[in-house]
């Protein structure tokens, strides 16, 4: 339960951090919240060279508006989601999936960036960028880009993130006064990760949904949006038959993995029962 | 401030020093980079309250307040707390911010071992000073991530409600 020995390295810009990496030969981590990193480390299941703490690079610090978007830098911590008032205000399914992240010391000291970056099929977070359309921005060698949340999950822990890159911050579009929006999961225990959990943001004209994100997590290798789920719900109202049509099509749009504990078929009946009360609570407001 | 020194790759074992504030005192111990908050601690201080139970952040044991959060002292490595000011339970029962948490404990039979006491009252002030009044659910919302094996958490429960609700009468004043 030791880590193999490494190198530290405190940087203090993004240059430095980068630079970093690169003389390591690759063979290093940059370490943020470290919630999921040290364990990993501590279970030798890495072993970098070097561990570079990027923790102190105020570039990757602060929430604020910028254009139509939030922009939540990578640094922030899971507690920052449920004390910042402008995530309460302009990205409210992030304020709604805090308190499911972990446990209150981990929401300490983990980081929104980290988080994603990780891409862990079961977090809460990774999912969220789904459901909000998030753009998320990366830096490195060959300098900066944003990717869709869309084409950032490919596959288990696996992102568009290229070795030496880092995540500076997530983009999500700012809520509206029109839209509506729901989070909840199935867990056996508080704290624990969910059997099945989800994230939706729907805009609205009156009752009438025009366009919906549907994001699981927990189903499979990656965090699922559920797009012909979604396709059933746009242009009508919530009312039970079409909820129930929605719960029907989730059949098509998620494929559980093999399982001995949570079997295909019990994580797909928790995803319709799941689904069947959020969208219930959507159309009763949000 | 200074870039990348290449020479550090060469031996990863090597020591380097870092500074904190423990329980209110700056002290300076030299620690291999590998080496987590938990055993720095333990070890090199020589503060033996905080446990080193999982040392996977999943047993609680081990929290302490880190620039005064709750934060698991096996989850980081004791260089990324090097400038940080960290009280310990030592530090937190000196100074009698949690004395009437302990009492509370100690009435109630809230511990039989022991072991995840520490951890249980390192949260518990943590929950008290963020919400005054936190029903039963809300305390083991804030407990979930603190393995007690021995007492079944019931009596832990009653003993930070009791707590809680002493404070509010009390007017806040602890």
């Amino acid at each position: 339960m030791k880590a193999r020995a490494f190198s530290y390295f405190r940087a203090a810009t993004i240059d430095q951090a980068l630079d970093a990496h690169a003389r390591a030969g690759d063979d290093a981590r940059f370490i943020a919240g470290g919630q999921s990193l040290v364990p990993a480390l501590s279970l030798r299941l890495q072993a970098p060279r070097l561990l570079i703490d990027i923790t102190h690079i105020s570039e990757l610090r602060g929430v604020r508006r910028e254009g139509g978007y939030l922009r939540i830098g990578a640094l922030t911590r899971h507690c920052e989601m449920l004390s910042e008032p402008l995530i309460a205000e302009f990205a409210p399914l992030l304020h709604a999936a805090a308190p499911f992240v972990a446990h209150p010391a981990i929401r300490n000291r983990g980081t929104f960036g980290g988080s994603v970056a990780q891409a862990d099929p079961a977090s809460e977070f990774p999912a969220m960028t789904l459901a909000l359309d998030a753009e998320i921005e990366i830096v490195g060698p060959s300098g900066s880009r944003r990717v869709k949340a869309d084409d950032f999950f490919v596959d288990l822990f696996e992102t568009a993130l290229q070795p030496g890159e880092l995540i500076t911050a997530v983009f999500v579009p700012l809520f509206k006064a029109d839209q509506r929006f729901a989070f909840d999961e199935l867990a056996r225990r508080r704290g624990d990760y969910a059997l099945v959990g989800c994230g939706m943001l729907a805009t609205c004209t009156g009752e009438r949904i025009d366009d919906i994100r549907i994001s699981f997590f927990s189903v499979g290798n990656t965090p699922t949006r559920v797009k012909g789920t979604e396709a059933t719900l746009i242009g009508s109202s919530l009312g039970t038959e079409r909820i129930a049509a929605a719960q029907a099509a989730l059949e098509g749009d998620l494929v559980p993995p093999d399982s001995d504990e949570v079997p295909p078929a019990m994580r797909l009946h928790l995803a319709r029962v799941l689904l069947g009360r959020m969208l219930g609570r959507l159309g009763a407001g949000g | 401030m200074s870039g990348f020194d290449g020479s550090l790759l060469d031996d990863a074992d090597e020591t380097v020093r870092v500074r904190f504030t423990v329980n209110g005192r700056k002290v300076a111990c030299e620690v291999a980079p590998r080496e987590t908050l938990v055993d720095c601690l333990r070890n090199a201080l020589e503060l033996t309250g905080t446990h080193a139970g999982c040392e996977m952040g999943a047993c609680g044991a081990c929290l302490v307040q880190l620039d005064g959060k709750a934060v698991h002292a096996c989850l980081m490595f004791a260089v990324q707390a090097d400038g940080a000011t960290i009280d310990t339970i030592e530090g937190l029962t000196e100074s009698g911010v949690i004395a009437d948490l302990q009492a509370e404990f100690h009435r109630r039979n809230a511990l039989q071992c022991g072991f995840c006491t520490p951890g249980m009252l390192v949260n518990a002030h943590e929950l008290l000073s963020q919400v005054t009044r936190p029903s039963r659910k809300d305390i083991r919302d804030a407990l979930s991530g603190n393995y007690c094996r021995c007492t079944g958490y019931e009596a832990i429960v009653d003993a930070i409600d009791a707590v809680a609700k002493a404070r509010s009468e009390s007017g806040g004043v602890t």
